[in-house]
């Protein structure tokens, strides 16, 4: 939500959990911008989270949701394929 | 919430439960490390789903539980002398030392706070420049860069009435612990996934290839755990012993660097006892010499004090996998979570705890 520089050039910053809103210490994730998602724990952002990586679950499973269609239309492919791990 | 509540999908979940079932042809021994990712397992009743895949066996990655007790007097006994403030985590209050915890110690008058952030601590040091401000520095590698940044700050700042009661412990040679027990049970592993956000994944590439056991990064989510426990599968299945990240969007391979030179600059490795568990090498954290000032043992002189465990609780066995919760005769009767003989009722992150919560009505012959 916001980021400033402390007096001894800490960074800081404003993060929204939910509905409540917390100073917290943004010095090892300097990456950060406003409007980012951080891993927040014990006051400190310890990961800025990767949107492309937090999407990749959910397009597996809309594969698998593709093949279990496929099979049911009497296709023969396996449903344990790799899963692009 | 965003990043959470995709992760609680339910009809995603059963898509996930389902292959897994497919895939798996025998029943699968798999610990997780982490008691965060044991609280989800057991309260979205993620282990019962699974029950014809995968036998979930809980780890000691609790830092609470594994605390050990002569830290639980020592903090005790400090926060008992007349002008300390002693500041900790919620969930270090309840821990049963030898003979009562901080709650009765706070009773007794002594001036014990809880805080968020070890660097809310200091802030009280900051405030009260004439009082004795101790934090309880718990944790794992998680915790270890917000306690060694309030330690460098002190330094930085000058603060000297600010000083730590230090109790780190580190995952991996606990892992090594375990594999190294004949009668371990464990063919693959749920590594931690906020350990990994700071530490990488490098320190399990080593210990899967050292052992020849699978391990998958994972988050704490219902969604990360059943995705990570879909691809150890598969793993287990095609004999192959890897390592994988699944939890990408905050785990990078090489974890938080910056995290972890300050961590490299305040703290070294050290010999540690977990509680319930017992010495492990190289297993702990403590201070460096250059920021022993800050070092509350040294300021209060608390390493004479003789402690005592209870003798009716099975925490360690729990913490090594090798019991469940409902094993205990004690468990849910004279051990709850308002009085404990031990430290995993307490903690959000202890299994009994977890059990308790969520299982606490159901026979104990149901416990799997």
């Amino acid at each position: 939500m916001s980021v400033e520089r402390d007096e001894i050039g800490l960074v800081h910053g404003k993060v929204q959990f939910g509905g409540v809103v917390r100073d917290v210490n943004l010095s090892y994730t300097p990456e950060a911008r406003v409007g980012d998602y951080v891993v927040v724990h014990v006051g400190f952002a310890i990961s800025r989270v990767d949107e492309d990586e937090a999407r990749r679950v959910f397009e597996y499973l809309e594969e698998i949701d593709a093949l279990e269609a496929s099979e049911l239309a009497g296709g023969a492919s396996s449903p344990a394929g790799d899963n692009g791990a | 919430m965003r990043f959470l509540d995709e992760y609680r999908d339910p009809r995603a979940a059963r898509a996930l439960v389902e292959r897994i079932g497919r895939r798996a042809s025998r029943r699968w021994r798999v610990m997780e490390i982490c008691g965060g990712q044991t609280h989800t397992l057991i309260r979205y009743g993620i282990d019962r789903l699974l029950a014809d895949s995968v036998e979930m066996i809980h780890g000691p990655g609790c830092p609470v539980c594994v605390t050990p007790l002569e830290k639980i007097d020592r903090a005790i006994a400090i926060a008992s002398r007349p002008g300390v403030i002693f500041a900790t985590f919620g969930d270090m209050m309840r821990v049963p030392g030898s003979n009562g915890d901080l709650f009765d110690a706070r009773a007794r008058g002594a001036d014990v706070r809880v805080v968020y952030s070890p660097i809310d601590a200091l802030a009280i040091a900051e405030e009260h420049p004439e009082r004795e401000v101790v934090f309880f520095a718990v944790g794992f590698e998680t915790t270890a860069p917000a306690n060694a940044m309030a330690v460098w700050l002190a330094a930085e700042k000058g603060r000297e009435n600010f000083s730590v009661l230090v109790s780190h412990v580190r995952v991996p040679p606990a892992i090594r612990l375990l594999l190294d027990d004949a009668d371990c049970r464990v063919q693959g592993f749920i590594a931690p996934g906020h350990v990994c956000t700071i530490m990488g994944c490098e320190e399990y590439e080593e210990l899967a290839a050292e052992y020849g056991i699978p391990f998958v990064v994972a988050g704490f989510e219902p969604l990360d755990l059943l995705d990570g426990l879909a691809v150890l599968v598969d793993l287990l299945e095609e004999g192959r012993a890897e390592v994988r990240n699944q939890s990408a969007r905050s785990v990078r391979r090489d974890g938080n660097e910056r995290a972890r030179g300050i961590v490299d600059e305040v703290l070294e490795i050290t010999g540690m006892t977990w509680r319930g568990v017992g010495a492990i090498p190289r297993s702990g954290l403590r201070l460096r010499e250059r920021y022993a000032r800050h070092d509350a043992e040294r300021r209060f002189h608390v390493a004479g004090i003789a402690s005592e465990e209870s003798t009716r609780c099975i925490a360690g066995a729990v913490l090594q996998g090798k019991a469940k919760p409902a094993d205990c005769p004690a468990f849910g009767r004279d051990c709850t979570p308002e009085t404990p003989l031990g430290a995993p009722m307490v903690s959000t992150e202890g299994a009994c705890s977890a059990y308790h919560a969520f299982r606490k009505y159901e026979d104990v012959d149901h416990a799997v």
